[in-house]
């Protein structure tokens, strides 16, 4: 495959303001007039987008040293636990981590109102946060208790790093079993009454660059807001699964880590939100986007809903006991019309991610590049993709003593 | 007995008299205070739950009437803070009278409160917590 013009060249024309740049809602059309090949010529950058509830992120805090200093052991962010068993005042908050007191689901189903991720979201705002620390003492931090607070403008380094963000497609949840279910994926009413999908489609980063061509670690991205970078392929990151003929995979597959400076983000674009009986998440806006190096790349580009499959699956018993399989695939035209047929029976459909959201992020970052203001970095290694072999390992209890 | 939430709005120059004791100490009224202010020109605004013998019920309204608290009836409406609104979608699964509903194919959220009857399950439902339950005073 002959290729276009380089990363370098792209950049260039950013820097005269010279890009030509489409998202990729935008591209479609284009390509539907032009031709792939023509489009491939002419647009320089596709922007991608999406905005959705992803539970694997957080941020590092370095909180700054207090007189006398403290190795702060146990620390509160409004109550919320963060992470410190890393240096004297550095922490990791978790979005979905609840404070102590919630009472959680012991009043079934629990409310979850507030959470790690709504303590990033208040930083963002630039919300006075209270602080509470306990520590042991030692002779270099004598200092056993904290209380104080703090904003986002008063702590030293503050960066999210979201170990499993940008899901390459999802599961579409149903309840086959005979009660309401609270889940990751929402209420799910009985006997399929609802249907819920959490993707932004053919906005989404990953299901326009199936295989990982442009994105890659170092690839620098829209991320809550600010710049961000592609840090690592994130957890659970899964490229062998089934693909369709257009490479697109037919479920969850890859995944990314995102790293990006927290001071330079908006609330608007990380907001803490609750799962009914479930537990808190954060919903994180995340822009990618994909070079036009060649044909082949507008090609995956220009992926349609209704080219994207995923597969509808019983969240009353098959998911949590990881039982059975799917109970049939859709397309994401179909589930944007707001129902799909299930086992003969027609179950209405709605979204956990944005996609009006996701479609102002990919439009943001558009414009963010049109002006001149972003450029796009050339990866530093590739992530793992389709031909890697990687294997999703269970986990399974083993009994005996730990090195018998 | 009756159960009534009603809205009590008290002018200035009686908001500082004890009304709820005298209602429950007087009238046998079990009353539970769901929402109470003083504004700044000393108004004070009530929303209460109450529980009575006809009877008593009666006459602890008549009591507030007579001392110059205005007694209407209460009207709960869901309010749709678009602003906290991330327009994800999913209430639109949940809301019985599709008073929250999509525009497709943008997916945008929009709330029609004519169509809706105030069965609250939007309310915890909404992960980013944008509906709201206000109790209003029908005038």
């Amino acid at each position: 495959m002959s290729q276009l013009r380089s990363i370098k060249e792209i950049n260039e024309k950013i820097s005269k303001g010279q890009a030509v740049v489409a998202t990729a809602e935008e591209v479609l059309s284009i390509v539907a007039e032009q031709g792939v090949e023509e489009a491939a010529r002419r647009v320089d950058v596709v922007t991608t987008g999406t905005f959705g509830p992803m539970c694997s992120s957080g941020a590092f805090l370095n909180l700054g040293h207090t007189t006398p200093r403290m190795r702060m052991t146990k620390v509160y962010l409004n109550g919320v636990n963060a992470y410190a068993g890393i240096a004297a005042v550095d922490v990791y908050l978790g979005a979905t981590e609840i404070p102590e007191t919630d009472p959680a689901n012991t009043n079934f189903p629990g409310d979850f109102n507030y959470g790690g991720a709504h303590v990033i979201e208040d930083l963002v705002a630039g919300k006075k946060v209270r602080l509470e620390a306990l520590s042991y003492g030692t002779n270099c931090y004598p200092r056993r208790k904290l209380e104080t607070y703090i904003t986002l403008d008063d702590i030293n380094e503050a960066y999210l790093f979201n170990p499993r963000n940008c899901y390459q497609n999802y599961n579409v949840a149903v309840n086959l079993s005979e009660r309401t279910i609270y889940t990751y994926m929402g209420i799910l009413k009985p006997e399929l009454g609802n249907a819920t999908y959490s993707s932004a489609g053919q906005l989404s980063p990953l299901l326009n660059d199936p295989y990982y061509r442009t994105i890659g670690v170092g690839t620098k991205i829209f991320l809550g807001g600010g710049i961000g970078y592609v840090a690592w392929q994130g957890t659970q990151h899964n490229p062998c699964v089934q693909r369709s003929a257009n490479g697109v995979p037919r479920e969850g597959a890859g995944t990314l880590a995102l790293i990006g400076d927290l001071k330079q983000m908006k609330a608007k674009y990380l907001r803490g939100v609750s799962f009914l009986g479930y537990g808190v998440s954060m919903q994180v806006g995340v822009g990618i986007p994909i070079p036009i190096l060649d044909v082949e790349t507008m090609r995956y580009a220009t992926v349609k809903d209704e080219d994207i499959v995923a597969q509808v699956v019983d969240y009353g018993e098959a998911y949590p006991q990881g039982s059975g399989g799917s109970l049939g695939e859709v397309t994401y035209a179909e589930l944007k019309s707001g129902k799909i047929i299930v086992q003969g029976r027609e179950v209405p459909t709605a979204p956990l991610s944005s996609y009006p959201k996701a479609l102002e992020i990919a439009q943001l970052l558009k414009h963010w590049i049109e002006k001149g203001e972003f450029t796009l970095a050339e990866p530093v290694a590739t992530l793992p993709s389709a031909d890697s072999s990687i294997k999703m390992h269970k986990l399974t209890e083993k009994g005996g003593n730990t090195n018998d | 007995m009756i159960k009534s939430k009603v809205v009590l709005r008290f002018p200035a120059s009686v908001v500082e008299q004890p009304f709820i004791y005298t209602l429950i100490k007087e009238y046998n009224i079990i009353a539970n205070i769901l929402k109470a202010n003083i504004n700044p020109r000393k108004e004070g605004n009530m929303v209460v739950e109450l529980k009575a013998a006809e009877s008593d019920f009666k006459a602890g309204i008549e009591f507030l009437q007579e001392r110059g608290v205005m007694v209407l009836p209460l009207e709960r409406q869901i309010v749709w803070w678009e602003d906290r609104c991330t327009q994800c979608g999913f209430c639109t699964a949940i809301c019985p009278t599709d008073a929250l509903w999509m525009e497709r194919p943008k997916m945008t959220v929009s709330f029609c409160s004519e169509k809706c009857i105030v069965c609250e399950q939007c309310l915890k439902a909404c992960p980013a917590r944008a509906m709201e339950a206000l109790y209003q005073a029908e005038e």
